[in-house]
């Protein structure tokens, strides 16, 4: 929108100008400068590691799962080496190793950090806030079944569940199990069935409804 | 003795389903955490420390990624990567960029 006159300011631009600029967000910015000033870091890794963070999403994971149930081998080497296994895919699932754990018809898994926030974020992206909340990370090491009730996730009396406090030096993903009714999907639509809360274990892949 | 950080197994509320999409400031934070681990600069074990290390009262009030950037400086600061003075100094000037942008 023009304002009519001849103005010596560039146009505003409210997707980055409005809300406010926040202490730590100017903590944040002055950290990057010094570092960049520095030396220590370059802008164009800045701009990489911006890119590669947008680039981390569920839908990694869910490669990997959908391979794992089409390819026994493939399964076994994600049991075995998750970040292995990720490479084979082309996926690059950080430095810190990742173990899948794996759901069984009488067994359900489900992880956390009880202690801050650790998270597969490299292959899966960022945690969902709720992960890293005071709730779940108190709760779900005692009473599982009551929270995961809470996802809407009711699982039989006979399912144990078992739940994984991850750290930073070890991370962990849950390989859920297969739904039945899903033998005719190919590997890309069986990927589609898996959602980011089924490799946190708060919900388990359910089969496409029949046409 | 159990810090405040040091949480799993204590009663607590239901957990709210809530997730936010990440600000572009946020990914920096992140960004600027995976250079500096990934140069050797700083440990993931040395993040954890600084957060655990701004208190109770910090820990709770702050936002998740301003708890990083709080550890973050504060480690840096430790380390004699940055002076306190020149950070003082690079805030303001990022302040003053931002006003004189509006």
């Amino acid at each position: 929108m023009s304002s009519g006159h001849s103005h010596p300011h560039p146009p505003k631009q409210p997707d980055i100008e409005d809300g406010p600029y926040s202490w730590h967000m100017a903590l944040t910015d002055a950290v990057a400068d010094l570092l960049l000033a520095k030396g220590v870091i370059t802008a164009d890794e800045l701009r990489r590691t911006l890119e590669t963070i947008d680039a981390a999403t569920p839908a990694q994971g869910a490669r990997l799962v959908a391979r794992a149930w089409c390819d026994p081998a493939f399964r076994a080497r994600v049991l075995e080496d998750v970040n292995a296994a990720a490479a084979e895919l082309g996926i690059d699932a950080g430095a810190i190793p990742i173990r899948a754990v794996e759901n069984r018809p009488d067994l359900h898994n489900v992880i956390v950090c009880t202690l801050c926030s650790c998270y597969p974020r490299y292959l899966l992206g960022a945690a969902p806030d709720w992960y890293k909340s005071r709730a779940y990370r108190s709760r779900v090491v005692r009473e599982p079944r009551a929270v995961l009730a809470e996802f809407g996730l009711l699982l039989p009396d006979e399912v144990r569940i078992e739940v994984h406090d991850s750290t930073a030096e070890l991370r962990y993903m849950v390989l859920p199990l297969r739904p039945a009714g899903t033998e005719g999907l190919d590997e890309e639509a069986l990927a589609a069935l898996v959602t980011r809360d089924c490799m946190i274990g708060t919900a388990v892949p359910l089969a496409p409804p029949r046409p | 003795m159990r810090r405040h950080h040091d949480m799993g197994g204590l009663p607590a509320g239901p957990v709210e389903p809530v997730e936010h999409a990440h600000a572009p400031w946020e990914k920096k934070v992140d960004a600027i955490l995976r250079l500096l681990v990934g140069k050797g600069v700083m440990t993931l074990d040395e993040l954890r420390r600084g957060i655990e290390d701004l208190g109770p009262g910090a820990y709770d009030e702050l936002s998740y990624f301003e708890r990083w950037i709080s550890s973050i400086s504060n480690v840096l600061l430790e380390k004699g990567v940055l002076e306190v003075a020149e950070l003082g100094a690079a805030i303001e000037a990022a302040r003053a960029r931002r006003e004189a942008a509006a």
